[in-house]
C-alpha cells in the first residue's frame, strides 16, 4: 500500500482495481490546514486523465504490473504478436496499444511487454534501434546548394530527416523517444 | 545549490529584511531551535530532537519574550516540519516572526504591505532584483506591488470563488479543499491580498472578533496564488487559550505527535500583553522577488546536494 506522502511524478498507483500512473503533482497545506496532495493521473489502460485531490491518511494499492522480455514475431489483422523468450507463450497487443512504438517495430525486436495482472498494456522499446534505409535520394557529391538534412524512409514506413551523405540500404540508429536520426550504423 | 548570484541575492534579501526592523525600532532575537514542548498543532508533525523537538515556529518562545516585558521583537530562524515537501515546502525553510504590542490585526496587515515593498524597493537599488521594485514577476504575469493591497474576507471569498459557503464547507470538513483548489489560485493575482476574519475554528491563536465572535482576527497574505504570511490579534486569555488547547490535543496524532499542554507558555501568558504577530516564509517571498518557481531554488543548499 502507498499513503498520499508517498505519491510523486511517476509512481504508479491502482484506483478502482485500473492502473495510473501520476503525471503531475503538487503538495499543498493551506495555513494552518491539512496536508492536501493535488494529483494529476493517466490511466494507463485507456489513456484518460484524471485530477483529485488526497489527504494524508489517503491510501492507494500498488498496481500489480511486471515488464516480461519479449520478441516481436508478426502482424496479422492489426493485431501484433509478441513470445516470451523464457516460456514461449505468445500474447498480442493492438495497433492502438503500440502507437508511436511502430514506427520502430521490425520483426525479432526484443522489447518490454508491460503486464497488468494477466493483461498485456504496453510496451517500451529499446531506446536505439537500428533500421534500413529503404528509400532515399541519391546524395551528389559536392552538393552545397542544399539544406543539410533529407528525408528517409526506413524499413517500417517511418519517415525522418537524416544528413544528406545516408543512403539507400544504409542501417542507421535512430533514438525511439524522440524519433531523431542518431548515426549511420557499419556492420 | 545557490551560486556567488543566488547567495548574493539572498544575503541582500536578508540583509533589507534586517533594516526594515530595526529602521522601526524592532529588536532582534534568537530564541532555542530545540525546545522540551510545543504549542500543540494538530497540522504539524515535528522532528524529535532526543528529549524535546525542533521548533516548528518561534511563535512560544517569542510569545514569552514579549510577556516578560518586550513590545517589538523580530526573528529570523530555521524551522522544521516533517512530510512538507512540494514546490513551496521544505521540511527546514526559513521564518520571519515578528510581534507588536498595542497593536491589532489590521496594523500588521499595512505592516507587511510596506515591509514587503521596502524589501523589493530595496533589493531593486542594489541591483539584484530585476525591475523598479514596485511590480513582481510571477509564471510571466506581473503583480503589482503599489498600494492599496486587496483585503477580502473568508467568508466573501467563499462567495465569490467557490461553489459552497464557508460555514457549509466547516461542516462537511471540506473547508481547506475548497480553500486550495478553489480560492487560493485566484488570489493575489494582479497584487497582492490580506484574505482576513477567519471562522473561530479556524482561528490557531487569534483573539475572536469583539463584535462578530464568530471569526478571529487573523490573516493570511497571498501573493500570485501562493501563501506568504499568516498574522493575528493574538489571543491573551489564558482560560480560552487552555481550551482551545485541549480541544487541539483531542486531533493530535498520538505517534507523531506530543500530548502535553504547554503549562509554562500558559503561565507566561497572563502578562502577555496585547498585541499582533506575523509568521512570514522568507524562502517563498524571495522566491517571488527573484521570479524562481521553487523554494528549492533560492535556499544556499539543499537536503538532496549533501546526500551521498
Amino acid at each position: 500500500m502507498y499513503t498520499a506522502s508517498d505519491l510523486r511524478k511517476g509512481l504508479k498507483i491502482q484506483i478502482d482495481g485500473e492502473p495510473y500512473i501520476i503525471t503531475d503533482f503538487e503538495f499543498s497545506k493551506p495555513g494552518k490546514g491539512q496536508a492536501l496532495y493535488r494529483t494529476k493521473m493517466r490511466n494507463m489502460i485507456t489513456g484518460t486523465q484524471f485530477t483529485n485531490t488526497y489527504r494524508s491518511n489517503d491510501k492507494f494499492e500498488k498496481p500489480d504490473l511486471e515488464e516480461r522480455k519479449m520478441q516481436f514475431l508478426y502482424a496479422q489483422d492489426g493485431e501484433y504478436h509478441f513470445m516470451d523468450t523464457s516460456t514461449y507463450e505468445q500474447i498480442f497487443l493492438t495497433e492502438e496499444q503500440l502507437g508511436d512504438n511502430l514506427n520502430y517495430l521490425i520483426d525479432n525486436m526484443e522489447v518490454e511487454v508491460l503486464f497488468f495482472g494477466e493483461r498485456p498494456i504496453d510496451v517500451s522499446l529499446p531506446t536505439f534501434v537500428n533500421l534500413v534505409v529503404t528509400v532515399a535520394d541519391p546524395w551528389v557529391k559536392g552538393d552545397t546548394s542544399g539544406t543539410d538534412t533529407k528525408p528517409v524512409t526506413v524499413e517500417t514506413g517511418f519517415q525522418l530527416q537524416v544528413p544528406p551523405f545516408v543512403e539507400q540500404g544504409d542501417k542507421i540508429q535512430i533514438d525511439t523517444r524522440t524519433g531523431t536520426y542518431i548515426t549511420r550504423v557499419k556492420e | 545549490m545557490l551560486d556567488i548570484h543566488g547567495l548574493n541575492q539572498r544575503a541582500r534579501f536578508l540583509q533589507a529584511v534586517r533594516t526594515f526592523f530595526c529602521e522601526r525600532g524592532y529588536l532582534e532575537v534568537d530564541t532555542p531551535v530545540r525546545l522540551p514542548v510545543l504549542i500543540p498543532e494538530a497540522n504539524i508533525f515535528p522532528f524529535g530532537s532526543e528529549d524535546g523537538f525542533l521548533q516548528t515556529s518561534p511563535e512560544m518562545c517569542m510569545k514569552i519574550l514579549m510577556a516578560n516585558g518586550c513590545s517589538k521583537l523580530f526573528q529570523i530562524c530555521h524551522c522544521f516540519r516533517k512530510e512538507e515537501i512540494g514546490r513551496f515546502h521544505l521540511p527546514e525553510f526559513c521564518m520571519l516572526e515578528w510581534y507588536h504590542g498595542g497593536w491589532d490585526y489590521q496594523n500588521l496587515m499595512e505592516e507587511c504591505e510596506a515591509f514587503i515593498r521596502f524589501v523589493a524597493g530595496r533589493m531593486a537599488v542594489e541591483q539584484v532584483l530585476f525591475g523598479s521594485g514596485d511590480q513582481l514577476f510571477v509564471r510571466g504575469r506581473q503583480v503589482t506591488l503599489h498600494e492599496p493591497w486587496d483585503r477580502v474576507t473568508v467568508a466573501e471569498a467563499f462567495d465569490q470563488y467557490a461553489d459552497v459557503d464557508v460555514m457549509q464547507a466547516l461542516q462537511e470538513d471540506t473547508f481547506d479543499r475548497v480553500l486550495v483548489e478553489k480560492i487560493e489560485p485566484q488570489l493575489g493575482i494582479d497584487r497582492p491580498v490580506f484574505l482576513y476574519d477567519y471562522p473561530v475554528q479556524l482561528a490557531s491563536l487569534a483573539r475572536a472578533k469583539q463584535d462578530a465572535p464568530s471569526v478571529a482576527e487573523r490573516f493570511e497574505l497571498y501573493i500570485a496564488g501562493i501563501e506568504i504570511a499568516n498574522g493575528f490579534s493574538e489571543l491573551c486569555d489564558p482560560a480560552m487559550m487552555r481550551n482551545r488547547f485541549i480541544e487541539e490535543l483531542g486531533k493530535m496524532h498520538p505517534d507523531k505527535q506530543q500530548r502535553d499542554v504547554p503549562e509554562t507558555f500558559l503561565a507566561w501568558l497572563c502578562r502577555y500583553p496585547e498585541s499582533a504577530g506575523i509568521a512570514l516564509g522568507l524562502d517563498r517571498l524571495l522566491m517571488l522577488m527573484v521570479g524562481a518557481d521553487s523554494i528549492q531554488s533560492v535556499v544556499p543548499l539543499n537536503w538532496e546536494d549533501l546526500q551521498e
